[in-house]
């Protein structure tokens, strides 16, 4: 059978699946549609959790990363696994005590303030829909490479899928389709992998393989990659390139910013029990930690195959390359998408694939005849080009693709959840119109939904160009804006209005500021009155990435410091927040 | 529940909280990142320590601490009497 044909096959049975859940587990109240009636257990939330978080960035394009990056993309391994360590500790428990929908409303209820709940909305809506821009754009290209239909046209299917679940189950449908995308998309991640260990190393664990010999050489993975990579003028795959201060903060404000994302916070209100939101963190991290760990092992076997590829005999040698008419066919495939490109600088027919910005090796490659790299391989492929490279059977390239749409499927069906709660629950219910009832409010939050799902897949389709840098932005803005505010909240009673809206609106400000003085976010400056984005101009060495650090300590900083100089909270706050210490219900007025 | 009673058992929490959060630095932040170059010097098969603490050691730590502190939490509940039926 056709690999299209296949492709079609196998995600089209994931689609039934997906739909056939949703409608299983319909929603029927807001309770239902908000936080799945609080009925999930721990284990199954776990896993709808890793459906949720890993989205197509951790599916597509992290190993990609990673390959090209080496010891400096550890930064996302720590970084978006270590902040479920604060989740689990700090935040989650005693959200899940408090016990109501979602994130804004706690903050407007502890900081008992109509103007902290709007803030808190515009953040959050902010960082949804930045992340579910970036989801659709995976589907599309998913689609448009393996089942070969125009980006649009992938979009528009994608966009009505998510529709049917996500506006009819709400959370309960979304949780249990979850579920299931986990499972078809950690074995589409760990199949691949454990084929592509075994023949480069024979052992089939890939968290051990990259740590083994390459069969019948006697050197180890990691070692003969770094021989082999400097010996083509790369940085050493095991060391990094940027400074230590800004390794910590970028992975410090990539932890914080996970524990303070709202569609991750808002798991945790759909157990029933506060034990249960202890438990289904360490679930979630287990679940996600199963491709966290394979991820690093696919990046440095992908580096070694391609390398392996191109360079396949001595560096200098005039043979030493691989001739471009005799390149493998996964190389011709790529090529038609632009991701792969070739470009025979020094006419010899043959492929060099080096790093040409190094002015060390700048000298050598001269003596060698090369007229700089002329390979150039997209990061995004590497997970979906594997299979291809490693030459594994059709069916494994089609469940790939599957699992790359069930990644981005699930984790736009759970940012669409927050973004329509927000505009139900906060905005109207909370804000606009107290008394709606329960019936109309559920509608309200399904044509939020169906709301978001349209402006996302506009989003998708005509990416404003920034998302990708967004990214960064919004995990700084989760960590500088809302996680300060939440921690305070629970273990600080003298926390008040005043210090919650002042800190909140520092973190944000200032971190907002940065990304747009470096970056040019939003407003597209020409160049930064402070200088280009390069290290020696930052903040204490601090990238733009790694910058809601120092906003977060801001927002720490001015919320005690207005908190102090104004009235302390009322006495039934400071009460609330006796309760939600404690996990059994009423212990406190006993 | 008294108010001694509450405030001993909160403080059970944050002290577990704290000896968690400092194994939780000291594996990421202190052996993937501040101390990576002087652990690379140990060797465990085909890894370097430091790098194998900040592509794998790290999370393996991070959901181990997660299981331990649900764990010992639901032991302090009991021993307050606060946990849930």
């Amino acid at each position: 059978m056709s690999l299209q044909a296949l492709t079609y096959i196998v995600v089209g049975m994931s689609f039934l699946l997906y739909i056939g859940i949703a409608v299983w587990s319909r929603a029927h109240t807001t309770g239902d549609f908000y936080i799945a009636g609080k009925g999930v257990s721990p284990l199954a939330n776990g896993m709808a959790t890793a459906a949720d978080w890993m989205s197509a960035a951790s599916f597509i394009s992290m190993a990609g990363l990673i390959a090209f990056l080496g010891y400096d993309g550890s930064v996302y391994l720590m970084g978006w696994t270590g902040g479920y360590v604060l989740l689990a500790l700090l935040l989650a428990p005693y959200l899940r005590k408090f016990g109501k929908f979602t994130v804004p409303e706690f903050i407007a209820e502890r900081y008992y303030s109509k103007t902290a709940r709007i803030v808190a909305v515009i953040c959050l809506i902010f960082i949804s829909f930045t992340y579910v821009a970036g989801q659709m754009r995976g589907v599309g290209i998913v689609f448009s490479r393996f089942l070969e239909v125009e980006v649009t046209t992938g979009l528009l299917i994608g966009m009505g899928v998510v529709f049917v679940y996500a506006v009819l189950g709400g959370m309960k449908g979304i949780t249990y389709t979850q579920v299931a995308q986990y499972c078809v998309l950690i074995f589409a991640y760990t199949v691949p992998a454990v084929f592509i260990a075994i023949q480069i190393t024979e052992n089939p664990v890939p968290q051990l393989a990259f740590g083994s010999e390459i069969t019948g050489t006697g050197t180890a993975l990691l070692d003969k990659l770094d021989d082999i990579v400097t010996s083509l003028g790369f940085n050493q795959y095991t060391s990094g390139t940027k400074s230590r201060i800004d390794v910590f903060c970028i992975t410090m404000a990539l932890m914080v910013g996970t524990a303070g994302l709202p569609h991750v916070i808002v798991r945790f209100f759909t157990v029933p029990k506060v034990r249960d939101a202890r438990l289904s963190a360490g679930w979630a991290l287990l679940f996600i930690a199963l491709l966290y760990t394979t991820a690093p092992a696919v990046g440095s076997m992908a580096r070694y195959n391609l390398i392996n590829t191109v360079q396949t005999g001595e560096v200098g040698a005039v043979d030493g390359n691989l001739e471009y008419a005799e390149r493998p066919r996964w190389m011709h495939t790529w090529e038609q998408t632009g991701l792969v490109s070739y470009e025979d600088k020094n006419a010899d027919g043959r492929i060099q694939y080096y790093d040409d910005t190094n002015p060390e090796f700048a000298g050598k490659a001269a003596e060698f005849g090369w007229h700089g790299n002329e390979l150039s391989v997209d990061r995004d492929i590497m997970v979906l080009a594997n299979p291809e490279i490693a030459g594994l059977p059709n069916w494994v390239i089609a469940l790939v693709a599957a699992g790359g749409i069930a990644a981005a499927l699930s984790t736009a069906a759970g940012l669409l959840l927050v973004i329509s709660a927000a505009v139900s629950h906060d905005l109207i219910k909370g804000i606009f119109a107290p008394n709606i009832s329960d019936k109309s409010e559920l509608l309200a939050g399904r044509v939020a939904a169906a709301f978001a799902i349209v402006v996302a897949g506009y989003l998708g389709f005509d990416p404003p160009g920034w998302v990708a840098q967004v990214v960064a932005f919004a995990f700084g803005l989760a960590a500088a804006s809302l996680f300060p505010v939440i921690l305070l909240g629970i273990f600080w009673k003298g926390a008040n209005k005043q210090g919650a809206i002042a800190g909140m609106l520092t973190g944000l400000i200032f971190t907002y500021g940065y990304i747009e003085f470096y970056k040019g976010l939003f407003l597209k400056w020409a160049g930064s009155p402070w200088g280009d984005n390069v290290a020696e101009h930052w903040l204490f060495g601090i990238s733009p990435e790694g910058i809601g650090v120092v906003g977060m300590c801001l927002n720490f900083l001015v919320m005690v410091t207005v908190s102090r100089m104004t009235a302390p909270p009322p006495v039934h706050i400071q009460r609330m927040v006796d309760d939600i210490r404690v996990p059994r219900q009423g212990a406190e007025s006993a | 529940m008294s108010s001694e009673q509450r405030l001993a058992y909160w403080q059970a929490n944050l002290r577990l909280v704290a000896a968690c959060l400092a194994v939780w630095f000291l594996c990421s932040f202190g052996f993937g990142v501040l101390l990576v170059e002087e652990l690379n010097r140990i060797r465990i098969g085909g890894f370097q320590l430091g790098f194998w603490f900040a592509q794998q050691g790290s999370i393996y730590v991070f959901v181990a601490l997660i299981f331990f502190y649900a764990w010992r939490m639901n032991r302090i509940d009991q021993k307050f009497d606060v946990h849930e039926d």
